[in-house]
């Protein structure tokens, strides 16, 4: 598809991104405003949770998405990666004021400067100096969280990005390893506090401006990661439109084919590499925002399978696709599922029977779809037989649990959640392949048909 | 000189747990072309099998009898396990690509670790004591379990039966058919299907005994616990050259045997850390000068 994009497209694209930029600040104060707001929309809500956790993992998913999805490069550093960033952000911007209890058991840091302190130096730590020098800070030490995961992926790509497709894959992974194991060496404590976290460094709420009495006037702590994932991601869009990105695109195709373009193979895979590297990088930065500590034990390879997950789910290689995916990703497992892992009883006998009966259904409509794609596949006796497997168990507990006359919801407890996500997941990657955009993006869906024909 | 002794059957010992499951590994690979990342969480699995069958046996029968048949319970199990994840994950996929596979693999390790989560509660769990594995006894002056002298014996010996079974029988016959090229098997009426199943039986039978003398060593179970074992059998399979049984199995004991040393290394050096980092530092270094491994096969791309 090597359609120009117009002007207009670009615009369109520009003013969307306002929007939600827009409205996320008015979602985050509607609380300001107005005394009887749903109970949703009170910053203690688990949406403002989601959205941030979606903003920075969206950031991540895009640009292992633009590595994987657009360049074909099939690598599991990414937590590595991020890793780089969140230290390298929170070791530059602990305050000195803090830096000898955080880092007490080293007898403080090694590192005897902090960006946002710097700068407050120069500004003055009060009012609109101080602000302007922690957002200074921040944001500095934000590009040089990119820039040195950038630079080990420099480091580490030439000697790997020479492999294939699951040696790539598994060589980045076992990478990512060893930097975990690395910033968990109590030698380097001076400067990563070893095994215990980083903390009381700049997060998402210290953007909240606050008046001089110390009240909140203007919440932005959802605001922040929303800003810089929207910019990044803006840029990775920007750059897989560009010349570059066709490169990329080639490579992914056929490398082969691309190389007698006249692609210089290992000179797009290894801009591509850190590229992608970058941004995880600076969403490693914003991760370590917020969750508010940075600690090398959180970033492993479980963290970079979720991201993986996510861009499977979204469609390999749509960046609207990831997007997407990311917060319905947060939003089930943070929030939508919650309710999976709370112990509840049935109020009535009534709504008990509706379970029941909607278990039964489930399973019998599960076996129907299974019995309709093994006859579409003329898979035999056995695939119909194993078809039948689920209907027979679920009407099999139906009947047990009818029987017990329990009142308690079956299965609710501490784990569930997770559960029933992982087998969500297993449908969509057994059964729709493609994740919910396949390769389009939401431009794509709203173009007339005909054009699109006529652009193939 | 007893300290090194002691450190060197520990490591021959967590060798050969390691081999155990790198031969499921590389078997996959070699036929399939896939890192079956869920084989990791195979073996936490049939480890948790082993703490519930226990158990669950013990308040029926005598508890010597009740280990004994819970241990052949978990080996039958785990290979239905096995099975079933190969039937439902990874066959409706054989036509898309690798990639596909892979992610599949990985979405069954996430959900066989949440499940794990779900029924443990998230709690560590403690590996029954197995009357006479977990028994020591003393060699060279250090107090030392049974499952750490038996483990070297009994790899070798199912090696060599494995070995047997590749290379002698109808059905190895196959499987090496089917390694060295998919369609045209097919195309020669081997049934693809049934082979890649009895390498999955075979390799989740072995991950099952290897969980069995693993967890008697370190007796805490997590959820989690099956990732690092996996990964570094995994690492062990692609040192030796992915595809060959012998190299895995070589390349576990080595990886096993380094890996226990750096962690037995004076703690005023402050290098355990990298115990695990060592393997994949090893797993770079290795690709990067001799992707095919120790004894692997030259591979030669086709255009």
């Amino acid at each position: 598809m090597l359609e120009k994009k117009s002007k207009k497209g670009s615009v369109i694209a520009l003013v969307c991104i306002l929007v939600i930029l827009g409205g996320v600040i008015l979602l985050e104060n509607v609380s300001m405003f107005m005394e009887n707001v749903p109970e949703v929309l009170r910053p203690t809500s688990q949406l403002f949770t989601v959205l941030k956790k979606g903003a920075v993992y969206s950031l991540v998913a895009v640009s292992m998405n633009l590595l994987n999805g657009f360049t074909g490069l099939f690598s599991l550093g990414q937590a590595g990666f991020m890793l780089l960033g969140a230290y390298t952000y929170a070791i530059l911007t602990v305050p000195m004021a803090s830096k000898d209890q955080v880092y007490y058991l080293f007898g403080g840091s090694a590192v005897k400067f902090s960006l946002p302190d710097l700068f407050a130096g120069v500004l003055g730590a009060e009012g609109v100096g101080g602000a302007v020098s922690m957002v200074l800070g921040v944001l500095i030490a934000m590009i040089l969280a990119g820039l040195v995961a950038a630079f080990f992926a420099w480091l580490i790509g030439m000697p790997v990005l020479r492999l294939k497709s699951d040696y790539l894959a598994i060589a980045t992974l076992g990478f990512a390893e060893i930097l975990r194991a690395i910033f968990q060496w109590q030698r380097l404590g001076p400067i990563t506090n070893g095994a215990n976290m980083i903390k009381n460094f700049p997060t998402f709420s210290s953007f909240n401006i606050e008046n001089s009495a110390g009240e909140t006037v203007l919440r932005l702590s959802t605001f922040v990661p929303f800003l810089v994932a929207a910019l990044c991601i803006a840029i990775i869009v920007l750059l897989i439109n560009s010349s570059y990105g066709r490169a990329f695109k080639a490579i992914r195709e056929d490398e082969i084919a691309a190389e007698a373009m006249g692609i210089n193979l290992s000179k797009h895979k290894q801009l591509s590499f850190c590229i992608s590297s970058f941004f995880a990088g600076v969403g490693g930065a914003l991760f370590a925002m917020y969750s508010a500590n940075a600690q090398a034990k959180g970033f492993n390879s479980t963290l970079t399978y979720e991201i993986l997950l996510i861009v499977v789910i979204g469609g390999i290689g749509s960046i609207s696709g990831s997007v997407i995916a990311t917060f319905a990703y947060v939003a089930c497992s943070e929030w939508w599922l919650r309710f999976l892992d709370t112990p509840t009883t049935f109020q009535s006998e009534s709504s008990r029977t509706m379970f029941i009966a909607a278990l039964a259904v489930a399973g019998i409509a599960i076996t129907a779809l299974l019995l309709l794609r093994a006859r579409k596949k003329k898979g035999g006796t056995g695939m119909m037989a194993a078809a039948c497997i689920p209907a027979v168990v679920f009407v099999g507990y139906d009947i047990y649990y009818a029987m017990s006359g329990a009142m308690e919801v079956p299965f609710l407890r501490t784990g569930f959640r997770m559960v029933v996500f992982s087998v969500i997941i297993m449908i969509v990657v057994l059964f729709f392949r493609n994740g919910l955009m396949g390769t389009r993006e939401i431009s794509d869906l709203f173009k007339p048909k005909a054009k699109k024909e006529a652009a193939k | 000189m007893e300290y090194a002794i002691s450190i060197l059957l520990s490591g021959i010992s967590v060798g050969g747990q390691y081999a155990l499951i790198a031969i499921g590994y590389t078997m996959v690979y070699g036929i399939l072309r896939l890192i079956n990342f869920a084989h990791g969480d195979v073996f936490m699995v049939a480890g948790l099998m082993g703490i519930y069958f226990t158990s669950w046996l013990t308040s029926v029968m005598s508890p010597g009898a009740a280990v004994l048949c819970s241990l052949l319970l978990v080996i039958v199990m785990t290979v239905l396990l096995g099975f079933i994840i190969e039937r439902v994950a990874y066959k409706p996929l054989r036509s898309a690509p690798r990639m596909s596979v892979m992610i599949s693999a990985i979405g069954v390790s996430y959900l066989l670790q949440n499940t794990a989560t779900y029924i443990t509660g998230g709690q560590p769990m403690t590996y029954p004591s197995i009357p006479f594995l977990f028994d020591t006894v003393t060699v060279a002056g250090n107090n030392i379990k049974w499952a750490v002298l038996l483990t070297p014996v009994l790899v070798i010996i199912l090696v060599l039966a494995l070995t047997q079974l590749i290379n002698r029988t109808k059905v190895g016959m196959a499987m090496r058919a089917v390694a060295k090229d998919f369609e045209t098997s097919r195309l020669m009426g081997i049934k693809i299907n049934s082979v890649i199943s009895v390498t999955f039986v075979i390799g989740s039978a072995l991950a099952a005994v290897g969980s069995i003398l693993y967890f008697t060593n370190y007796q805490s179970i997590v959820p989690t616990a099956g990732a690092m074992p996996g990964l570094k059998a995994f690492v062990a399979a692609v040192f030796g050259g992915i595809g060959s049984v012998p190299g895995a199995v070589i390349g576990a004991f080595i990886i096993g045997i380094c890996e226990t040393i750096i962690k037995g290394l004076p703690s005023a050096w402050d290098v355990s850390v990298f115990s695990d980092a060592f393997t994949f530092a090893l797993l770079i270094v290795i690709l990067v000068f001799k992707p095919t491994g120790l004894f692997g096969e030259k591979a030669t791309d086709k255009v």
